[in-house]
């Protein structure tokens, strides 16, 4: 749910993280962090366990820079990938403008992912969205594991229908902003449709 | 889309200001922020230079999903209002109508039961001025109002973000 704010002359947008637990949504934030502007960020927060795991949500809000004169913010989220944290990730989608989902290339994650994608796809419904209808991106997460699952058979098992779809290794930043940046792409492409 | 974008209008941003600022006046706060249920910002007033308002508005929408949920668990509808209490400084939050959180912070100078009350007078007047503020979004939405200035965003404009 874009907020377009004309006092402030901004136009804020919601992103979500999605994916399995362990699969790097949280590092892809921190990576995003620490190589944007100060200026242009705001605090990362983290609602973590004692482990570091994921409890409620991450958040990191970023300028993007100036658009027709409004200023354009992304409010980052990821949500609890653990699967019994379901109904944090419910809460962490309501409003949401675009998803990212994180996939762990690794072959013995391949079952979560897709339970994981299963699950996005009926909690963005009971939210009354379709995933496929709103922005959607594929990011192929940890491709530098030795068990990584070849690139065509994770789009095989994975790809819904023609999103973008990204090979990262998040860890050390790669594929992380090319990620960001189509999601980001698509959400204001869609303002332009909604507006 | 299943919720509407919310659109401010600077005559309405300015409307809701003043009406929290009375409220803050009233209640002897420290500050006082209006957030939307997804963790957007919409107002804010008081001594908010030294606090994060993004992210305060962002955990204060997660602390009202989370608590409306456990609400639901044990058969209630909502909970209407939270209160968390420290040494010094205290923060409340309602919820006015359905879409909107009400931020309270308040200090010593203040009490609970004066926020209580205060908040109490104020919200229907707050809650009619966010209404209007969501109707107009609404028609906005709906094409009776002047067009968006982002109807006609390029390509180009959005690669610019990026430095391409």
């Amino acid at each position: 749910m874009t907020f377009i704010n004309y006092a402030a002359r901004e136009i804020n947008c919601k992103i979500v993280y999605y994916g399995p637990g362990l699969g790097g949504k949280t590092t892809n934030l921190k990576w995003i962090y620490g190589k944007s502007n100060p200026t242009s960020r705001g605090k990362l927060i983290s609602l973590a366990t004692e482990t570091d795991r994921t409890l409620f949500f991450d958040f990191l809000p970023l300028d993007l820079g100036t658009i027709r004169g409004f200023k354009t913010r992304f409010h980052l989220y990821t949500v609890p990938g653990q699967v019994f944290y379901d109904a944090s990730r419910k809460l962490i989608l309501k409003g949401v403008d675009g998803v990212v989902f994180v996939a762990d290339s690794q072959a013995a994650r391949m079952e979560a992912n897709l339970e994981s994608l299963k699950n996005l796809r009926s909690n963005l419904r009971d939210q009354g969205y379709e995933l496929g209808k709103i922005p959607y991106v594929l990011q192929l997460n940890k491709r530098d594991t030795a068990s990584a699952v070849p690139v065509e058979e994770m789009k095989r098992q994975l790809v819904m229908k023609d999103e973008p779809v990204f090979e990262a290794v998040a860890q050390s930043g790669a594929g992380v902003f090319d990620t960001l940046k189509s999601i980001a792409r698509m959400v204001l492409g869609e303002l332009r449709k909604t507006a | 889309m299943p919720t509407s974008d919310i659109v401010l209008h600077e005559e309405d941003f300015h409307l809701i200001r003043d009406l929290i600022q009375k409220l803050r006046n009233d209640a002897n706060a420290r500050v006082i922020c209006l957030v939307d249920r997804n963790g957007q910002q919409i107002a804010c007033v008081g001594e908010a230079e030294a606090l994060d308002m993004t992210a305060l508005a962002s955990l204060a929408a997660g602390n009202v999903a989370a608590t409306d949920s456990l609400a639901r668990l044990i058969g209630e509808k909502d909970f209407s209002s939270l209160y968390h209490e420290g040494e010094k400084d205290n923060l409340h939050l309602s919820m006015i109508g359905e879409k909107i959180i009400l931020v309270v912070i308040f200090d010593e100078r203040s009490s609970l039961g004066l926020v209580r009350l205060r908040v109490k007078k104020h919200a229907a007047e707050l809650s009619a001025a966010l209404e209007r503020m969501q109707q107009k979004s609404m028609k906005a939405k709906s094409g009776k109002m002047s067009a968006s200035p982002f109807t006609d965003i390029t390509d180009e404009d959005i690669d610019s973000l990026f430095g391409n």
